[in-house]
């Protein structure tokens, strides 16, 4: 078990090594070959969404799992980055600003890292319930000020027409070439995070989680660390905020809306915090509800089945799907083991 | 300096909607340390339940009563049923509730549809009323107003010199010991829970009528509860009824003289306060 082994600092490829099983290649083997076998519907709607929701839940997995602080601004942090992209690059209302995108895109990282610290320092002043409640007073905050604001967010309409851009002469914006960007950022945000985890900063960070007061007295800066988990979070949203105005080819505020902001929490807790592939698979339940609540139940209630699905998991298994995992490994091998302890006796 | 006066007289009326839905919120909060993220779905389904026995009987103030005893019964069910299984494990707690806000709002979505409603309040409520300076105003916004301070006061007697609101004020302070001298902190807890949901449900009636009733309405006041409670302070009445003055005054005000960035004052005051008492005006230091 990951989370019962004291963790040390040791260097990622080391531990991969260490960790690599079969099964793992052949996820990897079906992740790059899965554009080959699958239509145009199941690799966008499904599968490069579930890499950008995911990238998205990643980030509130990195503060909630390894930090402890819930944080519900996530979303919000998205999709400043994505309104900013589509402000100062190219949209269809002739209303950006035309930059080019090794301008825009660094600078829509930037700002959305910039903001999540902003929104770090505040929040780190409160613990636990409070987290949850100002990072949600804040995401509404910007919710409202896009929408009052005509002259830089375009108020209730936001931006519309907006795309990848063209590099290397490939449409980014196609099924294949849009899977595999996301694929390929997903998998960096995901290995980002492992070795986060398992760096000296990520170790603090679970410690202060942890046990903040004994870390302060061992001389750590605990507010420092989790300020830095944030503004590391927000790169993450900022690169899912992208690829969610690029998926949606629009950005409102209804995007970032309370709703949409909660269900990045859904999709995080549906799949687990324990570690960085919970939001993934979180994210891919979600969406296949999503997608197919409607054959499954009345149409438009699809609210109701991804609620209960929701209430379902914390209240049966506090870890997500990755906890029910663990608990069905675990109880496997203690039968096992009982058995073979069994056989011992007699 | 009409419009002044205007916008002063209605940001009071929000005040004291705000003050009706978030003393109960931060009742419940600061007592059990249980964010109740259902708390707005509990104002619209008051609001909701309250309409339709007013629409039935034909009597305002059935709807009222519907209303508060509603929600006091769901709250009850909510903490017999949900919380007292995961007592002291806030963050489930939160979940949970969150949880429960998704799947209400739907099953309201679907009974109620998506139709604004409008309650009609009895004729004795409402009407104009002559103000000085101001000369007219809605009748029933004074009724408000006038209600959310009985209301006030009498929390704050129920709290102060009653033995069950001392031990709700014990609890506030320090659960662990409250238990300890052998109050039966489940019967409390209870208590708590359904005057909390309670009020949510009556404020839902009042304010509807005041307002309207609408889907979304349910996010609205959670906020409103959230960030009052933030700037009063856990679980202090007068610490509720101070944020709600704040917010509903910056609010109003924010709408009459800067339509654009009128809710971002409220944002600003909590900021504010966040920077300088991290636990709210009346809160005390965890």
């Amino acid at each position: 078990m990951t989370d019962t082994k004291p963790a040390t600092p040791t260097s990622l490829p080391e531990e991969l090594a260490d960790k690599l099983r079969p099964h793992h290649f052949l996820i990897a083997a079906f992740l790059l070959a899965y554009p080959l076998i699958a239509s145009d519907f199941w690799i966008v709607q499904i599968g490069a969404q579930t890499f950008f929701m995911g990238l998205i839940g990643l980030s509130l997995m990195l503060l909630a799992g390894y930090g402890g602080m819930v944080s519900l601004a996530q979303l919000a942090i998205a999709g400043l980055a994505g309104y900013i992209y589509a402000i100062l690059g190219e949209n269809s209302m002739n209303l950006g600003l035309g930059w080019p995108w090794w301008v825009v895109i660094p600078l829509a990282l930037a700002i959305a890292v910039a903001f999540a610290t902003i929104v770090g320092t505040l929040s780190v002043r409160t613990e636990g319930i409070y987290t949850i409640m100002i990072t949600l007073a804040m995401s509404v905050a910007l919710f409202y000020f896009c929408q009052q604001n005509y002259s830089i967010f375009n108020g209730f309409k936001g931006y519309a027409g907006l795309a990848p851009p063209q590099v290397f002469g490939i449409d980014w914006r196609a099924p294949v070439p849009f899977y595999y960007l996301a694929l390929a950022v997903g998998a960096l945000g995901y290995f980002g995070v492992l070795w986060l985890s398992r760096s000296t900063f990520g170790i603090a960070l679970q410690a202060i989680r942890d046990n903040p007061r004994r870390m302060a007295a061992l001389g750590y800066n605990v507010r420092a660390h989790r300020i830095a988990a944030y503004a590391v979070a927000g790169l993450l949203a900022g690169f899912g905020g992208l690829f969610l105005v690029w998926f949606n080819g629009r950005i409102s505020p209804g995007t970032i809306n309370v709703g949409n902001a909660i269900n990045i929490l859904v999709i995080a807790i549906l799949g687990g915090l324990r570690r960085p592939i919970g939001p993934f698979i979180g994210a891919l339940i979600f969406l296949l509800l999503d997608n197919f609540a409607i054959d499954l139940i009345d149409r438009d209630r699809f609210n109701l089945v991804i609620g209960a699905a929701f209430l379902a998991v914390v209240l049966f298994s506090p870890d997500g799907v990755l906890g029910l995992w663990d608990g069905l490994k675990r109880r496997l091998a203690k039968t096992a083991a009982e058995r073979g302890k069994d056989m011992r006796v007699r | 300096m009409k419009l002044f006066l205007l916008t002063f007289m209605n940001g009071l009326t929000l005040a004291a909607l705000y003050f009706l839905v978030a003393s109960g919120f931060t009742l419940v909060f600061g007592l059990m340390r249980n964010v109740n993220l259902a708390h707005g779905s509990l104002y619209l389904l008051g609001a909701y339940i309250g309409f339709s026995t007013a629409q039935w009987t034909g009597s305002w103030y059935l709807g009222v009563a519907a209303g508060f005893f509603g929600m006091a019964l769901v709250g009850l069910a909510l903490q017999i049923f949900v919380f007292r299984h995961m007592e002291g494990q806030d963050l489930r707690q939160t979940m949970v509730t969150i949880g429960i806000s998704i799947v209400l709002a739907d099953i309201m979505l679907w009974i109620w549809s998506g139709n604004t409603y409008q309650f009609q309040a009895p004729d004795m409520l409402s009407g104009v009323a002559h103000v000085p300076l101001v000369r007219v105003y809605p009748a029933y916004r004074l009724v408000v107003l006038g209600v959310a301070i009985v209301i006030g006061v009498g929390l704050w007697l129920f709290l102060n010199k009653t033995a069950i609101g001392m031990m709700i004020r014990a609890g506030v302070d320090d659960r662990a010991m409250l238990s300890a001298t052998g109050v039966n902190v489940h019967l409390i807890f209870a208590v708590t829970f359904a005057i909390g949901a309670g009020l949510a449900g009556f404020a839902g009636v009042v304010g509807g009528t005041a307002l309207s009733i609408a889907p979304g309405e349910d996010v609205r006041y959670l906020l409103a509860s959230l960030i009052v409670t933030i700037v009063g302070g856990m679980g202090s009445i007068t610490g509720a009824a101070i944020g709600a003055l704040l917010i509903g005054l910056a609010e109003q005000f924010g709408l009459a003289y800067s339509p654009t960035y009128g809710v971002v004052y409220t944002f600003l005051i909590m900021v504010a306060v966040l920077a300088f008492r991290p636990q709210g005006i009346m809160g005390k230091r965890a």
